[in-house]
């Protein structure tokens, strides 16, 4: 196809999505886990998190290429905003450094708002995208901001699914 | 969906943790295991202090400037917040790999290692990757079960993989790492300061008053002078080399851990991929760069009610997923199956391999006893669901 459907209408239409996984709650009661990718960190602009947008192999049946890059360059994105040094980042550590840190049982810091918007983004995320696809994204900030966790589930109702292969990945 | 009501003792994920630190007030603070010598160092900041504001303190506010008590009292509250800092907070913990994902990196291994003959030593467990041109090796800790990040190294007092390792501090009672490391610095500086401070204005107090009473009439009224000349001394030496060494290694963004092992060292023409060449820059990296968060959930509570099906978003579902494994896999004390893996074997690699770094900075006192690392024997071969 030419571009990723818009639509959730368009979407449904996928070959991919499989219709009994609408939302979360029905994910949760009809399915059974199959299978977990895990997404690991890419150090090569060194120690910022960054994750790799390579498409695992495990994920080619389930959900499209974009849709999939698109989550984890978001993602990427929101940790670089998050780790920016820059002159917001040299005011809060300075003033932070005066009040000998005390401020910061008074405000949160910037880290600790864009964390915020991540986990919303991932909730949104897997209500729009994953779930429907029997899909599941954990937050990586669950897994020490290591890895990004998919969780692969199969319908518990539907009989020879060919989704949930526990093969070896095909390396990096 | 009703919720079903758990009235049993919330229990915290800080009690399940695996790794050997202490906690208090519920999870809120977090140390290593060997506490004795934080105590002694509280002590003798505390004493030291006290002793100068009760002899030296009201005759120097009296007779030269009141302000110079209350410079001292400010820095003593610099001093202490930091301490208290650096000591309670977590230095950069990383949670060791839940069992998916240990067995997702072995099937990886595996892969990438292809057949090994029986008998034969398996390849140690390196990744390669490049960073800013330069090749670095990321190793593999049995204990943690994963490729340990760039600049991370396992601590074997605490028995924790810490995030930009710089070394375990026994002054502080804990590790200093990616989380601490700028109030750890702060501290060795506010404390020079404060230590000079205390000293000279000692030197000054017995000089002005042993023009007017003589000096041993002085030494008699205030003895505590004697006893903080001491301190000060001997704290100078240490306490100012150590600020002058991590004020070194923070303008060319290295941590103590890579200086020791001579890691940017320049041989084989290998440079520090990490710094920006740039010491204003390093510096403001290091001491202004952005607060990172905890990533060990410390007060998280743990469900242990399974019956109870109440989440109703992704990150309540996968706590309640992740709740189980944590609670079974304490300690690494999941039973082991020995395979091509076990540690004899991989002894070698893994003296290759592993990092356990858990020398203290050569200006510190002499080190404490580090026990050897409990390397996780065997991998668990169990077959993904």
């Amino acid at each position: 196809m030419s571009s990723a459907p818009r639509t959730a209408t368009e979407r449904t239409k996928l070959p991919y999505c499989h219709e009994s996984f609408h939302n979360l709650q029905e994910l949760r009661h009809s399915a059974s886990l199959a299978n977990k990718v895990f997404i690991q960190r890419d150090y090569t602009d060194g120690t910022v998190c960054k994750f790799q947008t390579k498409f695992p192999s495990e994920l080619e049946s389930r959900i499209e290429r974009t849709l999939f890059e698109d989550t984890v360059k978001m993602l990427n994105n929101y940790y670089a905003e998050a780790e920016k040094i820059g002159g917001q980042s040299y005011l809060e550590g300075c003033l932070a450094c005066l009040t000998i840190y005390l401020i910061f049982l008074c405000i949160e810091t910037r880290y600790e708002k864009v964390l915020k918007k991540i986990s919303r983004y991932i909730q949104e995320q897997n209500e729009k995208v994953y779930a429907p696809r029997g899909l599941l994204i954990t937050d990586p900030i669950e897994r020490g901001m290591r890895v990004i966790e998919i969780s692969v589930y199969e319908d518990r109702g539907s009989s020879g699914s060919s989704s949930g292969s526990s093969t070896t990945s095909s390396g990096r | 969906m009703s919720a079903v009501m758990i009235t049993r003792k919330v229990t915290r994920k800080w009690e399940k943790l695996p790794g050997k630190n202490t906690f208090c007030c519920d999870g809120r603070v977090m140390m290593g295991r060997q506490k004795g010598v934080f105590y002694l160092t509280l002590f003798l900041i505390v004493g030291t202090c006290s002793l100068f504001f009760a002899f030296e303190c009201p005759y120097l506010a009296v007779h030269l400037s009141p302000a110079i008590p209350v410079f001292a009292v400010l820095l003593f509250v610099f001093v202490m917040a930091m301490l208290l800092r650096t000591s309670f907070s977590d230095p950069g913990v990383l949670p060791r790999a839940l069992p998916e994902e240990a067995n997702f990196i072995e099937m990886e291994i595996e892969a990438a290692n292809g057949n090994v003959m029986a008998g034969q030593r398996p390849p140690p467990r390196i990744k390669n990757v490049q960073i800013n041109n330069q090749i670095v090796k990321l190793k593999y800790c049995y204990t943690c079960k994963i490729f340990r990040p760039p600049r991370a190294s396992h601590c074997s007092i605490c028995d924790n993989c810490v995030d930009r390792f710089d070394h375990h501090c026994p002054w502080v009672g804990n590790c200093v790492g990616k989380r601490n490391y700028r109030y750890f610095y702060l501290f060795t500086l506010s404390l020079s300061l404060l230590t000079i401070y205390i000293f000279a204005f000692n030197i000054v107090h017995v000089v002005l008053r042993s023009v007017d009473s003589g000096f041993v009439n002085t030494i008699k009224e205030t003895p505590g002078t004697v006893l903080e000349v001491l301190v000060c001394f001997f704290t100078l030496w240490s306490v100012v080399g150590l600020t002058g060494f991590h004020t070194y290694l923070i303008s060319l963004n290295q941590t103590t851990n890579e200086d020791i092992k001579g890691s940017w060292s320049g041989k084989n023409r290998v440079q520090n991929p990490y710094s920006h060449k740039n010491i204003i820059k390093n510096c403001c990296e290091v001491l202004c760069g952005p607060t990172y968060p905890s990533v060990l959930d410390r007060r998280g509570v743990m469900l242990e009610d399974l019956s109870s099906p109440t989440p109703s978003d992704a990150s309540a579902a996968s706590t309640h997923k992740s709740s189980n494994p944590v609670s079974q896999t304490t300690k690494s004390s999941a039973p082991l199956i020995p395979n091509e893996h076990t540690p004899d074997e991989a002894k070698p690699g893994i003296g290759a391999g592993t990092q356990k770094s858990t020398s203290s900075p050569k200006e510190e006192k002499p080190p404490s006893p580090t026990s050897p690392n409990a390397v996780a024997p065997a991998v668990i071969k169990e077959s993904s669901h």
